[in-house]
């Protein structure tokens, strides 16, 4: 069938400065560019690029430049470029559209609309290269209260299981599957490096890293994938995968040819078998199911460590996330309308789930309202974008947050979106060998660690200028917001007032 | 104007209260009391550290004739509200005594509110398991939330809380302070910046005998309150000191927490220094600063507490306000400026400035507690 779709991108190549060396062809995952050895040529394929800016960045003489088509559609406020192109691959295929990482639609960014205090005279602003500024963070949940033996004036008060970390970053769920064995080490790595945990996703634990295991979250998904004694054992932290910001409400599916020998080994299924992870777990159909897979978590690693769970922001979050409390998770994970994926239905990624920044505010709220904040920490997913982002999600009230997406763009990811395709030009979301080797994990693992060390300066900057030096200061501490452009229904649900107030 | 106190205290509606000052207390260890020349001398000295809008003071073991009785201090903003607290009052308490407290002329304090004192017991009624002192905070926030231009200041036994509009010295001489003894004076010179000046809204804060006088901004205010709000305390006058206040009720009186680890709490020890710590007190320690994340009182302050027998000291972990101390014989002095305690006792012993987050503390000896507030 005639396709009636235009390509997406132009590419110049200047003759003048092109040596035919042929590294964009060997570089792009997408099949671009091509040599031709009869006429001494490289032509490209403009149809196929995804704009992932791979062969500009390595093509040694800059000879190449990628930009938009400018194609120009009749103007028409309703259909849009997109949903015009939409309809015409719809036509074609008849089957779901699908894409990767996160929503890119112009939904409200609330994070844009928040700005942070700083101390002025009444109270000195403190320098963070002369005083202390602890960033330090403890996940899991905490009793009510401290009881102290009067006699004895020893601790009566049990502790449950804490993770210490050193920042408050995790890296969010990104399974070896979804992305390339070289890339979770390199978070594993990072993690470690900078005191933090990455997460495995629902896609297990390669034997490899099993040496980084106490950094890990290790994810317990609808699929079990590469869940056993052993993978509970290993992790720091349990995380039951309720939903995915994503595609809330629905499961995953990697396609059986990106189910390598190794991903299969991981994943304990067959080499080349598909591995679908249903929308709900069969074993949770209510809140009194997900009770009892926590506590056969909690059983099976002897509470030593915490189990949490990870839902996706949908409209009643605050009172699924006060239920999840009461089922008694050590902590929440959050995963707002912007997070990413390895593969989703493209409708779902873009209409499905509400705004991090309102579903936290709203979680926070309620469980204080219902007195049982203490009992849950709370971290923060889908759309963290630089340590501002962070700091004003500690302040509307998360202990943590997730990231992934920012994690991947320090690693080289352009946000070209075709993460479902295998084909990754940058060697991130990707099995194929001679891709994935792209990604060196010990230069991955620097890059991510720079990342989280600049970020967390960043943050140490910003704490002292509100005049506090420890982070739970500001945890929960929408004071040092205010709101600029929100309407009062957005600053009701985030708790935060507005500048000049 | 509507006379609840968060609009009299915060008219703009700002954050909260912001302000400065100076802050004195002088205990005697043996229990025995004395006049309040010297701390009100004292407080005077450092007049320039308030700007007018408030001064006030405590002061222990003033009413050893009722000393079991609650001393409930009541101001009245507005003619005829004084029937219905007092209605409310004799319903809910057993009145022992009613009073106007005496006060002088002075030509310096304008508009003063009505100030009374009832001395009342708890009657019997209340929820079931209630303890006389929880039963009597819940009284006082109720009138505090629930009558218009009247509010409770101080309401515990054998002990007054003294405060308005004025420089502290003003106030002083307005409550005739100079015919109270007690064995602990603490006293407080305001310098607020957004505020006209409340009498409510002066220092020190109390709930039944506990009371603070405090200087700083807190800049964890937000989580601060937000924590104690979850735990029923209502922050009617958003101030720091209040939730100060209310955060040293809760893990004294509540969590029946020592007042050394309350400390713990309020000016927690950095994560280092636990790490560092191998003793098993840095379990308790890390315990207490993860439970109670969200009462880490960060920003400057320095804060004089006080209740039945004890006077404590406290400056925030990097000490970003200042405090001295020193001692003469039983006496115990804290002070904003050293050359306040040389004035009223040039021939201290020992003068020192307390590290950032370590508590000073004065307590009367076993013996002198049962005496406490009888006349020496």
């Amino acid at each position: 069938m005639k396709s009636y779709l235009a390509s997406r991108f132009v590419i110049d190549r200047n003759q003048d400065r092109c040596i035919h060396c042929r590294v964009c062809v060997r570089q792009c995952g997408f099949d671009v560019h091509s040599y031709d050895v009869e006429e001494d040529e490289i032509v490209s394929s403009e149809s196929r690029c995804v704009g992932c800016h791979r062969c500009v960045l390595f093509c040694p003489t800059g000879a190449l430049t990628v930009r938009s088509n400018p194609l120009s559609y009749r103007a028409n406020a309703n259909w849009h470029p997109e949903a015009i192109e939409d309809v015409l691959k719809q036509a074609e295929t008849g089957g779901v559209l699908l894409t990767g990482m996160g929503n890119d639609k112009p939904y409200r960014i609330y994070w844009d609309h928040l700005v942070l205090n700083a101390s002025q005279v009444t109270n000195p602003p403190i320098d963070p290269l002369r005083e202390p500024m602890e960033l330090k963070t403890f996940l899991g949940a905490k009793p009510e209260r401290v009881e102290i033996d009067p006699a004895t004036g020893a601790l009566v008060t049990p502790m449950p299981p804490q993770v210490a970390i050193e920042v408050p970053i995790l890296f969010s769920a990104m399974s070896f599957g979804s992305i390339s064995l070289q890339v979770q080490e390199s978070l594993a790595r990072a993690a470690g490096q900078a005191g933090t945990l990455f997460n495995t996703g629902e896609g297990g634990l390669h034997r490899s890293l099993y040496r980084h295991a106490d950094h890990a979250v290790v994810q317990v998904a609808s699929g079990r994938f590469g869940v056993d004694a052993g993978y509970l054992e290993a992790g720091r932290m349990v995380e039951i995968k309720i939903g995915q910001g994503a595609k809330p409400g629905i499961g995953g599916h990697l396609p059986g040819e990106k189910v390598s020998v190794e991903v299969a080994a991981t994943r304990m299924i067959p080499p080349g078998t598909d591995a679908l992870s249903p929308a709900p777990h069969h074993d949770i159909y209510s809140i009194e199911d997900l009770a009892q897979l926590i506590f056969a978590l909690k059983e099976a690693t002897g509470y030593t460590k915490p189990v949490g769970v990870k839902i996706a922001a949908v409209h009643n979050v605050a009172a699924i996330a006060s239920g999840i409390v009461r089922a008694g998770a050590d902590y929440i994970a959050i995963d707002g309308l912007r997070g990413s994926t390895g593969a989703a239905p493209k409708v779902m990624r873009d209409h499905v789930g509400i705004p991090i920044e309102l579903a936290l505010a709203a979680v926070d709220t309620r469980l204080r309202q219902e007195g049982i904040r203490h009992r849950v920490s709370i971290i923060a997913a889908g759309g963290i974008r630089c340590s501002a982002d962070v700091l004003k999600a500690i302040a509307l009230g998360a202990d943590a947050v997730y990231v992934a997406t920012a994690a991947l763009v320090a690693l080289g990811c352009h946000l070209c979106q075709m993460c479902y395709t295998g084909k990754c030009s940058w060697g991130i979301a990707t099995q194929n060998p001679y891709l994935s080797r792209r990604v060196n994990p010990d230069i991955g693992a620097r890059r991510l660690t720079n990342l989280l060390r600049g970020w967390s300066h960043e943050i140490q900057e910003m704490l002292g200028g509100m005049g506090v030096n420890a982070l739970e200061s500001l945890r929960g501490n929408r004071l040092h917001l205010r709101a600029v452009g929100l309407n009062e229904h957005e600053m009701r649900v985030l708790g935060v007032r507005p500048a000049g107030e | 104007m509507s006379t609840h106190p968060s609009s009299l205290n915060n008219p703009y509606g700002d954050g909260k209260v912001i302000d400065a000052c100076s802050i004195f207390g002088v205990m005697d260890r043996s229990g025995a009391c004395f006049s309040g020349d010297d701390a009100i001398a004292a407080i005077a000295s450092m007049h320039d550290r308030g700007n007018g809008l408030g001064g006030g003071f405590a002061v222990y073991g003033c009413y050893p004739e009722f000393k079991d009785w609650y001393a409930l201090h009541v101001m009245y903003m507005e003619g005829g509200v004084r029937e219905d607290v007092e209605g409310y009052i004799d319903g809910h308490f057993h009145l022992r005594l009613a009073e106007e407290v005496p006060t002088r002329r002075t030509s310096r304090i304008t508009d003063p509110p009505q100030v009374w004192r009832y001395f009342v017991s708890r009657e019997g009624g209340g929820e079931p398991g209630e303890s006389d002192d929880d039963y009597v905070v819940r009284q006082v926030m109720r009138i505090n939330t629930s009558f218009k231009s009247a509010f409770v200041f101080s309401s515990g036994k054998n002990m007054g809380v003294f405060k308005g509009v004025g420089y502290p010295e003003e106030i002083a001489e307005f409550f005739c302070l100079d015919e109270y003894r007690g064995y602990i004076w603490t006293a407080h010179g305001r310098f607020p910046t957004n505020t006209p000046g409340w009498w409510g809204g002066a220092h020190p804060f109390n709930i039944l005998d506990w009371t603070v006088v405090h200087n700083g901004e807190i800049s964890s205010y937000g989580i601060n309150r937000r924590y104690l709000e979850a735990h029923g305390y209502q922050c009617t006058m958003e101030t720091d000191t209040e939730v100060m206040a209310y955060a040293l009720d809760l893990l004294l009186r509540r969590h029946g927490l020592p007042i050394e680890l309350a400390a713990t709490v309020l000016a927690a020890p950095l994560w280092s220094a636990i790490e560092r710590n191998g003793s098993p007190e840095a379990a308790l320690q890390r315990t207490l600063r993860q439970v109670y994340a969200s009462l880490l009182m960060n920003g400057p302050f320095t804060i004089i507490i006080a209740h039945a027998g004890e006077m404590v000291g406290l400056t925030d972990r990097i000490r970003l306000r200042p405090l001295t101390a020193a001692t003469l014989g039983p006496r115990l002095y804290l002070s904003s400026e050293e050359s306040a305690i040389r004035l009223v006792a040039p021939q201290v012993e020992r003068v020192w400035t307390p590290l950032g987050g370590q508590p000073v503390m004065g307590r009367l000896a076993e013996a002198a507690c049962w005496n406490a507030g009888d006349v020496a």
